[in-house]
């Protein structure tokens, strides 16, 4: 069982996130957009959006502390694994509120803005129940590593989850590391592995379109027309301009 | 020096009668599809008025354009690069559907399926955007001839700045049309205001145009237009704009809207400019030099020098022969008449207008006096600031003295004609009061007055060597669902009709050419000589055949007006000029 869920199933969903990426923008490069909603409803999405795309930035860029960087290079740097824990816990909570925030305040718009909720597609809402699900359970994990502080006994990711995360990438995964999790843990790492799955095949993929080439690119692109062959041949010399 | 050419437009707007022809004919070409409801590729504005969208003049509000920063260094007036990403998660100063329009249908229906009732059914307005009930508030024309009166009347951005005086009175009030397409800009702000690079200025003929593909929807060229000629199409989730018809272009016909125009007033051709100096021109200090500036880069093509240089820069020879013939040449650096729309914004755009003199004639012919004297003319071109100060506002930044010298000499042309067409002796002063000669004068007249569609129209084709499928680039979206929502899946080929398409079509042996194609005929490509085969069901005995040549004929016979076949986008343009 645990072989199935922490190897087979996670790496089935990178798979099909590698594959299905390639796949959707070799057929679908038309459909591969942000879809934004802006023009409908703006007051709201002023609020929402930010919020939401920033703390997620700041919920990838922890993630990736967490996970990749193990705990014998922070304990190297000279950061006990004390102070460690409440950086996590201040800077997991303040993405935290903030993705929490923007995700209510979009799934609200959603709901209830006329326009926005007739151009949602099922995908798209397929999407936000995972979507909102991995953040939740997310959340719960870094509200329960706040129990330390009360000298509770805390489960300690790094000696787990990383280890494995890590391994996942260098192809040997030991399952029973994910097993030994809590289950807070487990569902959260699992929900998101399916919402992986999903992504190419929702509006997610714009996350890799972020235009970070247009602060080097000069400001005018000229292009030349395709150089497929035309359906005309040029006139000849003496054929009458225009 | 580095020499391209550009394809641009010029719109002589004493003709434009309001008719919004060439807005119906291009929304039919290309935006009648969901998602486009509200785009108007071509929108004809009263002016004064609030424009579409509304006070998008307005570049405090919407920060649309260029500027010069500190350091005098031109500048995206909305925020440079960093900017741009910082708040690309929610654009702040992209406009809302309201401040366009929220596109509706009727529910037509209802006009059939009602019960038997006491009252009349009735077809309410439905959103097309929530699919519920609405109200209709506003809509592309709503203030169309001023319909709104004060209200819009008030809120014109342009009108806000010239001075108080002109606001004051609602008797010297003066109106005329403003047809708008997107300019083309030599120095696109939308281009640069794209994080993903996919509006492109294309090195052939300028037109600019946004890569459908590339396109990831964070709309930041709709706010960087100043003109706010680029429209978010809320299906799809992609930028569209102005193509300037580039698939007809391309084989030599001119756009929808030039060839549909009721005034004919719109003109085609190239220009040649230099792209070295285009970054200068377009930092030049001061607000009111830029009209001038621009004129600077424009290359002159009778000029040995620089078609020696067009040809090092890869412009073919009959494309500067094209240049050489072309009335946008002629009409903005030899005659001086035509300006460009608000050059403030510093885009440096390709499509410039005749200021419109009839205000000035109907001011004076509201007196009684002769609006046609020269005397009168003059002296009311300089007592009537209004209308003068109105236009100096949209097309020179506020200097009133280019207009002026327009206006003179529109006006010393209205009169120096009217003495020839009475058989009068024409009097050689009035061409030489606003610097011109005779010869001038009249070859003006001409190609304002008398010309024809091969002199409105100098369009060199695309040259095959260097083009590509007509078809498949573009902007044009496929309309329907694909998994991924509204128009996901391989784009739709453009459905573009031109000659050479149609004709392929008719002769190809595929799905476009039905078996019972014989029995079938498009009226709209009749032009009523003849009985094309098909017109009636087939008759034994009757030799048709001889007549097969009928169908859709080329309509060569006219001068260029729009014959049965003429609207082009629309029915196949079977017109072969
Ligand atoms: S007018 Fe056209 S080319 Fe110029 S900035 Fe706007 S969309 Fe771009
Ligand atoms: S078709 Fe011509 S005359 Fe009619 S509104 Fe358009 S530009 Fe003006």
């Amino acid at each position: 069982m645990n072989t199935f869920l922490w190897v087979i199933v996670p790496y089935l969903c990178l798979a099909t996130f590698v594959v299905g990426h390639y796949w959707r923008y070799r057929y679908d490069k038309f459909g591969w957009t942000t879809r934004s909603s802006q023009l409908y409803e703006n007051r709201l999405l002023r609020l929402g959006s930010p919020l939401f795309h920033f703390g997620m930035l700041g919920v990838v860029a922890g993630h990736f502390v967490g996970l990749l960087v193990p705990e014998s290079w922070t304990n190297g740097a000279g950061l006990s694994n004390h102070a460690y824990h409440w950086g996590a816990l201040v800077g997991g909570l303040a993405a935290a509120a903030a993705t929490l925030a923007g995700l209510v305040i979009l799934i609200y718009r959603r709901r209830t803005v006329g326009p926005v909720f007739s151009a949602t597609t099922k995908m798209d809402k397929l999407m936000y129940v995972f979507l909102a699900g991995v953040i939740l359970l997310g959340i719960w994990n870094t509200v329960s590593g706040a129990s330390f502080l009360f000298g509770g006994h805390e489960y300690d990711y790094r000696q787990g989850v990383s280890i494995w995360f890590r391994q996942f990438w260098s192809f040997h995964p030991d399952p029973a590391l994910m097993g030994a999790a809590p289950l807070s843990f487990q569902l959260h790492a699992f929900v998101a592995s399916l919402l992986f799955a999903l992504w190419p095949f929702t509006r997610l993929v714009h996350v890799f379109s972020a235009p970070v080439g247009y602060l080097t690119r000069p400001y005018i692109v000229y292009r030349s027309r395709d150089t497929q062959l035309g359906n005309r041949r040029p006139g000849r010399g003496w054929e009458p301009l225009g | 020096m580095r020499v391209m050419a550009q394809m641009a437009m010029v719109m002589n707007l004493d003709k434009c009668i309001g008719c919004h022809t060439c807005s119906v004919t291009c929304k039919q070409a290309w935006t009648n599809r969901s998602g486009t409801e509200y785009v108007w590729f071509n929108n004809v504005e009263t002016r004064p008025g609030q424009g579409y969208p509304r006070t998008y003049e307005d570049q405090e509000r919407w920060q649309g354009g260029w500027k010069l920063n500190r350091r005098g260094r031109l500048s995206l007036k909305a925020g440079g690069r960093f900017r741009k990403l910082a708040t690309i998660f929610s654009n702040p100063k992209l406009p809302s559907i309201h401040d366009y329009y929220e596109p509706w249908t009727y529910d037509y229906a209802t006009l059939t399926d009602a019960p038997a009732q006491e009252h009349t059914p009735v077809a309410r307005p439905k959103s097309l955007l929530t699919g519920g009930d609405t109200k209709i508030t506003w809509s592309s024309n709503w203030d169309d001839d001023l319909g709104g009166s004060k209200a819009s009347f008030e809120n014109d951005p342009v009108l806000a700045k010239v001075s108080t005086e002109v606001k004051r009175s609602f008797e010297d009030t003066f109106m005329f049309y403003l047809p708008r397409i997107c300019e083309h800009c030599l120095n696109p702000s939308c281009a640069a205001s794209c994080p993903s690079g996919a509006i492109y200025k294309r090195s052939e003929d300028g037109i600019v145009l946004v890569d459908q593909d590339r396109c990831r929807g964070w709309r930041m060229c709709v706010s960087g237009c100043p003109y706010k000629k680029i429209y978010f199409n809320h299906r799809t989730g992609k930028a569209e704009k102005c193509t300037f018809c580039f698939p007809r272009i391309e084989v030599g016909l001119p756009t929808v809207c030039s060839e549909t125009c009721v005034g004919r007033l719109r003109y085609l051709g190239l220009i040649l400019y230099d792209a070295d100096r285009v970054l200068d021109a377009a930092s030049t200090p001061d607000d009111q030099d830029l009209y001038r500036a621009q004129r600077e880069i424009l290359l002159d093509p009778n000029d040995p020098e620089v078609v020696a240089a067009a040809e090092r820069d890869g412009v073919p020879h009959d494309w500067v022969m094209a240049a050489q013939r072309s009335p946008i040449h002629a009409l903005i650096q030899t005659y001086e008449v035509a300006l460009p729309l608000h050059p403030e914004y510093r885009t440096m755009p390709m499509v410039w207008y005749i200021p419109p003199l009839s205000p000035v004639v109907d001011a004076i012919g509201e007196t009684g006096e002769d609006p046609e004297d020269q005397r009168n003319l003059f002296a009311a071109i300089d007592a009537l600031r209004i209308p003068v100060e109105y236009l100096a506002g949209l097309f020179t930044a506020g200097d009133t003295a280019v207009v002026d010298s327009v206006l003179q000499r529109l006006a010393a042309m209205r009169s120096y004609m009217r003495d020839l067409n009475l058989g009068r002796e024409p009097d050689p002063g009035i061409p030489a009061r606003v610097g011109m000669s005779e010869e001038e004068m009249y070859d003006m007249y001409r190609l304002l007055a008398l010309a024809k569609y091969d002199e409105r129209y100098v369009i060199p084709a695309a040259h095959a060597e260097q083009a590509h499928s007509l078809e498949a680039l573009g902007t044009e979206c496929p309309v329907g669902s694909g998994p991924f929502g509204e128009g996901s899946g391989s784009p739709v080929p453009i459905a573009v009709e031109n000659f050479t398409m149609l004709r392929n079509r008719q002769t190809a042996d595929t799905v476009a050419a039905p078996d019972d194609k014989a029995t079938r005929v498009n009226l709209l490509n009749w032009d009523g000589r003849g009985i094309p085969t098909g017109l009636f069901p087939p008759r034994q005995e009757v030799t048709e055949t001889e007549e097969v040549g009928e169908a859709g004929t080329p309509d060569t016979s006219d001068d260029g007006a729009t014959g049965p076949g003429g609207t082009g986008g629309l029915t196949g343009g079977a017109d072969y000029r």
